[in-house]
């Protein structure tokens, strides 16, 4: 889809971030001193541009360098470190203590206090301003008296409007006491939605200017912000330790059509794009055109599944046939052929870039054996009538779709159909509605690295992401366990046993892992592309003429 | 005027709130949005309110020159304020090409009817007429990159520069070259077969004196209108160059628009696109009466 | 605007925004033309006289009984089956066994051109059809009863002609996607709906043009006198008249909607896969990266539907010169 979803940028924490250097790579001494402009490509942000509303990349990729938090993710390490925080302290995983630096600077000249944190999440997380990204602070204490009851917010006010967890210390200090342990809270700092607002914010929260170009306390600030782009300059009252290198960044929209952005990185016109389009990627005609040392692919926590809709009577209580097709599903061929190799077959549901992932946990669903399907496919009883493959067209699926669907109608003899629905929002409603039968395509980009986080959010009973309907109690109990267990290699294990469950049924069926194909122009050096697939616009230098 | 600006608003107001899909889905990332997120929505864009009494809303709003603020938070008439002037800029540059190829085309095939050069110039415009403009559009990039001419006609145009615009333009108009190209032809030919003509021609007069002076400002009557009418409705942006050359136009808006379910983006850049219609069919037809004198008298 | 030397918004017809920009002017004049003749009886024999003498006449006409053939019965030119593809052999150049290669699926092009022959030509009649239809009619009863129902039709179809083409037709099949299990048929007709409901008022000005311009007629007149029915006075006097224009204008709108059904397969909604079009065909071998790495997959699709497309504006002139005194 295009807006893809950016995620708690925890994910950045993997690994290190992998840095390409343009020329000058191997080269320990850092490139020019800075100056000039980047083009980046950029798409029309849909929500203000306020860490409390924006989820997507569009905005996302802005607001990254423009606000700051008290922690950062760093590029190099990806590992979170402190950034407004001059310290954050807690004994029991329930209580932290968060110190600030003194002297750091909103865009604007005013000084970032404990009171901009703490009004922001309050703010943010009060149900009746709306915020999109509200439920972040759900593990926050007292976010249940914030919302609406019932729901509605017409009727019912919430009983309070500030979070009880959140406590002012001094000026420079405050306190977050969360409902349960939460071992990882540093980690989900470093996410936008927790940036502080200024003062000038709450004069007028709903302000259509505040959304355009927002005061933030990142090393940059938007200076404009038009239909066409957005560009940043720096923000002169920076003091944090990330300021950028160049003087003008410009997020050049590109909405329509992933070749036109193509066709300006060619001619030179844009400096970095992380979309290659489908056309470019078959054969590695982008990487030839383009050369090694301008392209990057990098793996990342995103897997695709073809989810088996859960109102098809024909597949339900029938498992043999869910594995028939996995089995009939030419993976290899496919993701070369199509992607050029830029995807990774899957053979099981957890994305190999996270701890805990073990490999071949979905057994024979995903290993490529026509005949055998076939075999299994008609003992089964096969498929009656048409059989659909339901697909976004604006996500570029098509391909792989229709590739699938030749697979089982040449293996299987099904009458497979492509059903492709106009956009996303198309997918989701019928998803939602039960309206699709057949299979339908679901992807899954992780919040944090972690096994938990592709099995609870997605297969758990009443989770939101749960499309296939799975329910499994020996699987949410295996789920309870391993999140109360003690030692991280106690718990993947058990999450490993709830992972190999998924095999018995096959809820979905795992198609590949995802990676993120980036390029960029002759112009730039000190590329450092993140796991999250973007460019650390902070690092990046230009070749002075 | 008033009565068909409301039916195609009404028409285009119904069908696009109708979509099936919410204005908010996908703004979420790949998750729902929150339910108190999607009622502020509702709330703040009249979306819980009867279509009827939406349109009404929005209607009342139209009156005083208000097209309304669209889910973007930003104002309508802001959004096309910034996309108009490429739109305009794209429209003239494909005129011009019309014009200047289109003309003379037709010119040179009307003086030789019937002649290989008649035939070359007939059969070339049916054949550009013939293939998609998607097809020319993506053909005609992958041609200056392949010939690095990039630098001379960029293959995007973001900005909406003139330089930018001339490779779209180009593009745009070859679609109406055909047309101005047979128009001047067959206008010609007819006003050559005149009696004026023959009348001046057995005065011994020059060829190039009599298709000057006698019959080209009446072959190019019909012309003019033609060429009219077709900037009336090139200013309603066209939808697929702009998507292929990233131009930040009127027609690649209301497309965007329409798959973001953004209806009052839709509907008031639809009023506006009617209105300039209108309005440029109207000078034509003024215009129509300036340039000949029979209708004049009417 | 009853004007018939006026070369109306009809210039316009099949504009969408102006991607399509269409018959021009010059048809609506000689339309108009073709309205004022005096002798009905004799256009028919006479144009057929005129057109056999044409080349460009036998060569249209072939090719579109050509075209017709392969898509009413695609097997006769092969027998590969267009829906087999077999990923292991994508793009792969023409070649004795693919007469026209393979595209990105590994699908024969050959067979996949012949058999997308049937969606762009049944868009193409059927559009055209359901305009000359709906025009005419809606033409017929405001020229003929004047009046209300005149000025209400005539306003109604502006309503339509401001929307342009290609916008409405984005929203109407936005509205009413299409679900794997809709039998072709309705996919089809749906994007045949959507053309006809936004293009019908081009034949109904013509139409109501040539109505006012013979109902004043003295032998309309002397008929009306005598008390022959508003029927009968259409059948036998306004029909004739009228018809040979609106023939003129339809053959060469045909391929403008073949030509629309491709771009609104281009823009994603329209005719989709699994039904096999040019269209769809052309729209996924137009992105930049495959014009480098299998050209023939645009190549083959592309003149088939030019092809098609000049053959139908090509008839349509002949057409048009045949019925048009002026020209012979």
């Amino acid at each position: 889809m295009r807006t893809r979803i950016r995620a708690l940028s925890a994910a950045a924490l993997v690994a290190a971030a992998l840095v390409a250097t343009g020329c000058s790579s191997g080269d320990p001494t850092p490139g020019p001193a800075g100056g000039g402009e980047v083009v980046l490509r950029g798409c029309t942000a849909q929500n203000p541009l306020l860490g409390l509303m924006t989820n997507e990349v569009c905005g996302g990729h802005v607001l990254d360098v423009v606000t700051s938090q008290l922690m950062r993710y760093d590029a190099e390490t990806a590992a979170p470190v402190y950034d407004i925080a001059e310290s954050i302290t807690t004994d029991d995983a329930q209580l932290f203590t968060v110190k600030l630096k003194k002297g750091y600077l909103f865009s604007d000249g005013t000084e970032v206090k404990a009171e901009n944190f703490i009004r922001a999440w309050n703010y943010g997380a009060y149900a009746p301003n709306g915020m999109a990204q509200a439920t972040f602070f759900e593990p926050i204490a007292g976010y249940a008296d914030l919302q609406c009851p019932g729901d509605d917010c017409d009727a019912n006010k919430p009983p309070k409007e500030e979070l009880e967890g959140l406590q002012q210390v001094d000026e420079y200090t405050f306190t977050i006491r969360t409902t349960e342990p939460t071992s990882n809270m540093e980690l989900r700092l470093g996410y936008t939605v927790f940036a502080p607002l200024p003062e000038a914010f709450f004069a007028d929260p709903k302000s259509a200017e505040f959304g355009r170009t927002p005061i933030g306390s990142g090393p940059y600030k938007v200076t404009s912000n038009t239909a066409t782009e957005i560009v940043m300059e720096p923000n002169e009252h920076y003091t944090g330790a990330f300021k950028g290198k160049v003087d003008r960044i410009v997020y050049r929209i590109y909405d329509n059509d992933s070749s036109a952005a193509w066709a300006d990185l060619l001619a030179g016109n844009l400096d970095f794009n992380d979309i290659v389009p489908g056309d470019q990627l078959v054969g590695d005609a982008w990487i030839a055109e383009l050369g090694q040392e301008r392209t990057v692919v990098r793996t990342s926590g995103t897997i695709e599944v073809l989810t088996v809709s859960p109102n098809d009577p024909q597949f339900k209580d029938n498992p043999k046939l869910r594995q028939a097709i996995g089995q009939a599903i030419d993976r290899e061929t496919i993701t070369r052929e199509i992607y050029g190799g830029s995807r990774t077959p899957a053979t099981g549901w957890v994305a190999p870039v996270v701890d805990g992932y073990l490999a071949d946990q979905c057994g024979k669903a995903c290993v490529y054996d026509p005949v055998q399907a076939k075999i299994d496919y008609d003992a089964a009883g096969g498929y009656q009538g048409i059989l659909s493959v339901s697909v976004n067209g604006d996500g570029g699926h098509k391909d792989w779709a229709e590739a699938v669907c030749n697979n089982l109608r040449n293996n299987l003899g099904a009458d497979c159909i492509v059903n492709l629905t106009p956009d996303f929002r198309t997918l989701l409603n019928q998803a939602r509605d039960g309206e699709l039968m057949g299979l339908f395509r679901n992807g899954w980009v992780m919040d944090y690295p972690s096994i938990e986080n592709f099995l609870t959010p997605i297969y758990r009973v009443g989770a939101a992401s749960n499309y296939s309907g799975y329910n499994n109690p020996e699987f949410e109990s295996t789920l309870t366990q391993a999140a109360a267990a003690t030692n991280l290699a106690q718990a993947n294990e058990l999450y490993q046993a709830a992972e190999a469950m998924l095999a018995q049924t096959y809820p979905t069926l795992p198609m590949w892992y995802r990676t993120t194909p980036a390029a960029w122009s002759t112009r730039v050096d000190n590329v450092v592309v993140t796991k999250m697939g973007w460019i650390d616009a902070t690092q990046v230098t230009v070749h002075q003429p | 005027m008033i009565p068909v600006i409301i039916g195609a608003t009404f028409i285009l107001f119904v069908l696009v709130f109708a979509l099936p899909g919410e204005p908010w889905q996908g703004r979420c990332g790949e998750r729902e949005c929150p339910a108190s997120y999607i009622e502020a929505f509702k709330r703040e864009y009249n979306l819980d309110k009867p279509l009827l009494l939406q349109y009404l809303l929005y209607l009342g709003k139209l009156v005083q020159g208000d097209l309304g603020v669209n889910f973007y938070n930003n104002r309508v008439i802001d959004e096309l304020a910034v996309r108009y002037p490429t739109t305009v800029k794209l429209a003239l540059i494909a005129i011009a090409v019309e014009i200047v190829i289109g003309i003379a085309a037709g010119l040179l095939a009307g003086i030789n009817k019937g002649r290989f050069l008649d035939s070359l110039v007939v059969v070339s415009t049916l054949v550009v007429v013939s293939i998609p403009v998607f097809v020319i559009g993506s053909v005609s990039q992958w041609g200056v990159l392949q010939l690095h001419l990039n630098d001379i006609f960029p293959v995007t145009a973001a900005q909406g520069t003139i330089k930018q615009l001339i490779l779209p333009g180009f593009v745009l108009g070859s679609l109406s070259v055909a047309y101005v190209a047979r128009l001047t032809r067959t206008n010609l030919v007819e006003n050559l077969r005149a009696d004026y003509v023959r009348t001046a021609r057995a005065k011994g007069l020059s060829t190039g004196r009599v298709i000057g002076v006698h019959t080209l400002r009446n072959s190019l009557i019909p012309v003019v209108t033609f060429i009219g009418y077709d900037f009336g409705s090139l200013m309603g942006g066209a939808i697929v160059t702009e998507r292929i050359f990233n131009i930040n136009g009127i027609g690649g808006f209301i497309f965007r628009s329409i798959s973001q379910r953004d209806g009052v983006s839709v509907v008031g850049a639809v009023t506006v696109l009617v209105l300039v219609y209108l309005v440029a069919n109207l000078l034509v037809d003024l215009l129509y009466g300036v340039l000949d004198p029979r209708i004049s008298h009417d | 605007m009853t004007d018939p030397t006026h070369p109306g918004p009809e210039a316009m017809m099949g504009s969408t925004a102006g991607e399509f920009v269409v018959p021009s002017a010059e048809d609506q004049a000689a339309v108009a033309e073709v309205a004022g003749l005096d002798k009905p009886h004799s256009l028919g024999s006479e144009a057929w006289w005129q057109m056999r003498r044409r080349p460009m006449f036998w060569f249209s006409a072939g090719l579109i009984v050509l075209f017709l053939l392969m898509a009413v019965w695609p097997s006769l030119f092969t027998d590969a089956d267009p829906r087999y593809c077999d990923l292991t052999q994508a793009r792969h150049k023409p070649s004795r066994e693919h007469w026209f290669g393979t595209d990105i699926q590994g699908c024969d092009v050959y067979a996949r051109t012949i058999y997308g022959s049937r969606s762009s030509i049944l868009v193409g009649v059927f559009c055209t059809a359901g305009v000359a239809l709906i025009g005419s009619i809606v033409g017929l009863l405001a020229g003929f009863f004047g009046g209300w129902l005149d000025a209400l039709l005539s306003r109604v179809g502006e309503i339509f002609f401001a929307i342009p083409t290609l916008l409405g037709g984005i929203v109407i099949l936005y509205s009413f996607p299409s679900r794997p299990d809709t039998p072709y048929a309705i996919v089809v007709g749906k994007v045949v709906l959507a053309i006809t409901l936004l293009q019908w008022p081009t034949i109904a000005r013509i139409m109501r043009a040539s109505v006012l311009q013979v109902m004043p007629h003295e032998y309309v007149t002397a008929a009306r006198g005598l008390g022959a029915r508003p029927g009968r006075i259409i059948v036998s006097h306004i029909l004739p008249n009228a018809v040979a224009g609106v023939i003129a204008v339809a053959t060469i709108n045909l391929g403008v909607y073949i030509a629309l059904e491709a771009t609104l397969s281009f823009l994603g909604i329209g005719l989709q896969p699994p039904a096999i079009s040019w269209g769809i065909a052309i729209s996924e071998a137009s992105r930049m990266g495959f014009l480098t790495s299998a050209p023939h997959m645009l190549l083959f699709p592309s003149v088939f539907l030019s092809l098609t497309v000049l053959a139908f504006i090509m008839l349509g002139e002949v057409v048009r010169d045949a019925l048009d005194p002026r020209l012979r």
